[in-house]
């Protein structure tokens, strides 16, 4: 049965692949042992192109055992989120949601990321809403772009955008600013974002 | 048309683009909304959904950032949303909230108040439905001549535990072929933009976004319309083709078609300049 609840790793990097598989069978709430390999998810994935295994390819190496090879590649980092895998499965796997579940555990149990950037994206954001409780679009681009030492690529659309007005320079933000202390501390998360 | 009398109130949730980088987007959806009767209200003091990335980092979050925005939002009023990516994160956890008690119980011990599950949380396009259907023969002609691909975006295909909610499919093209323009069929209505790869990743999204585009170009499309504020801005900064098309908010349309035209202020933050084909349809 699909289910929407959120996602809580219990695995330790102690854990046996056969750890990993219970844990992400419990996880995620779908099924991955039903995938015949039709690949109508990787003919759909609109990012298949940039992916090494594609995501019928994670979902084998998960079935074959090898969970830490799934773990180490970009694939689960590439993977957008858009659900049409989900949508198309044959099977009604509800691969995004296995992949949430792949990202979460490869934080939790420390494994090299194939895709650190995208991560480092991703507790930018988190960053922001900590700080602000809004994103500030031009705060996450700058900082990441400092962290990543890369100020000079995309210079153009930056301007661009500036001069647009796409981009704020203030960022847009809630009153009550204690509440997302509340949050993160509830979810026991330290407002660097998520583990490392 | 309504009158100040019968308005209609709705709760708004706005999210991050919309209040920021595509305010053009905003300000036309809220006149929209105005001419059709509704009395928009921002929700107070409303916080970022969360976004792609929180819940690809951390499923708490994710839900606590989502469920403070329902806790906000006041009784016997409907709560509307504009963004694809937040009604997405916004019903997925009031789902969650319905079907798990410990969630409600996370939730109320959090917020101090019981979940509301009755919360109609609405998207923009659900208002439309039906606002349109009256023929008027001025409005028949407002759009016409105009060749557009309706653009969706991925975030309005949900994730199977939402296959029953509501489906908009096919509203662009209903509404905007009312009012004369001219709907193609294409490739990429449902397509996804390349969201927040575009900072990260900018050589795996240009390619998904000339395909995008190319694809409108294919069919002879004048412009893309979009559901999505993110989409739109994808499509405008990670575009490398030579010809690009001009990209419309699906609600600045609806401005022309009400015959309220389209401003110079939310013209001036396109990317790509609409003005010339604007000008060669006679909208302006």
């Amino acid at each position: 049965m699909e289910t929407t609840a959120p996602i809580r790793i219990t695995a330790k990097s102690s854990s046996t692949h056969w750890d990993l598989i219970q844990t992400i069978l419990a996880q995620s709430g779908t099924d991955f042992r039903r995938c015949f390999h039709c690949q109508s998810c990787g003919g759909g994935c609109p990012v298949s192109h940039a992916m090494t295994y594609r995501p019928n390819g994670i979902i084998r190496l998960i079935q074959l055992g090898l969970v830490r090879e799934a773990l180490q590649s970009s694939d689960i980092w590439l993977c957008i989120g858009c659900n049409t895998c989900s949508m198309v499965c044959p099977q009604a796997i509800d691969i995004a949601a296995l992949m949430d579940v792949m990202r979460h555990m490869a934080i939790e149990e420390g494994v090299t990321l194939a895709e650190p950037d995208i991560l480092a994206f991703h507790k930018e954001v988190v960053n922001s809403i900590h700080k602000y409780g809004r994103t500030h679009k031009l705060e996450i681009m700058l900082r990441y772009k400092i962290r990543q030492l890369d100020m000079f690529s995309d210079f153009d659309v930056g301007l661009k955008m500036l001069a647009k007005r796409k981009l704020d320079l203030r960022p847009s933000k809630i009153s009550d600013r204690k509440v997302m202390n509340r949050i993160f501390e509830a979810c026991k998360v330290p407002p660097n974002g998520n583990g490392r | 048309m309504a009158t100040a009398a019968d308005e209609i109130e709705l709760s708004y949730f706005p999210g991050c683009s919309l209040a920021t980088s595509a305010r053009e987007n905003n300000r036309s959806l809220l006149k929209v909304c105005k001419k059709l009767g509704y009395r928009i209200v921002e929700l107070e003091d409303w916080n970022c959904c969360g976004s792609s990335s929180t819940h690809s980092i951390q499923s708490d979050l994710a839900f606590h950032f989502a469920c403070r925005n329902l806790s906000l939002a006041p009784a016997g009023r409907p709560l509307l949303v504009a963004c694809p990516s937040c009604m997405l994160r916004l019903k997925q956890a009031q789902m969650h909230l319905k079907e798990d008690p410990q969630a409600c119980e996370a939730y109320e011990r959090m917020w101090g108040r019981p979940v509301d599950p009755d919360l109609d949380i609405m998207h923009f396009f659900e208002l439309l439905d039906g606002a349109f259907r009256a023929a008027d023969p001025e409005r028949q002609t407002a759009l016409k001549g105009l060749r557009f691909v309706p653009y969706y975006g991925c975030m309005l295909t949900r994730p199977p535990a939402m296959r029953h909610a509501k489906n908009y499919h096919g509203l662009m093209e209903k509404i905007l072929s009312a009012c004369g323009a001219q709907p193609l069929v294409w490739g990429h209505p449902s397509k996804c933009c390349g969201t927040f790869l575009s900072v990260a990743k900018p050589a795996v999204v240009t390619p998904m976004v000339n395909q995008i585009i190319q694809g409108a170009i294919d069919v002879k499309a004048d412009c893309i319309v979009t559901a999505c504020a993110m989409c739109y801005l994808n499509l405008e900064i990670r575009c490398s083709l030579k010809h690009q098309l001009p990209i419309f908010h699906f609600s600045e349309l609806l401005s022309i078609a009400l015959g309220m035209g389209i401003k110079k202020s939310w013209l001036t933050r396109h990317l790509v300049d609409p003005v010339p084909l604007l000008k060669a349809k006679g909208f302006m």
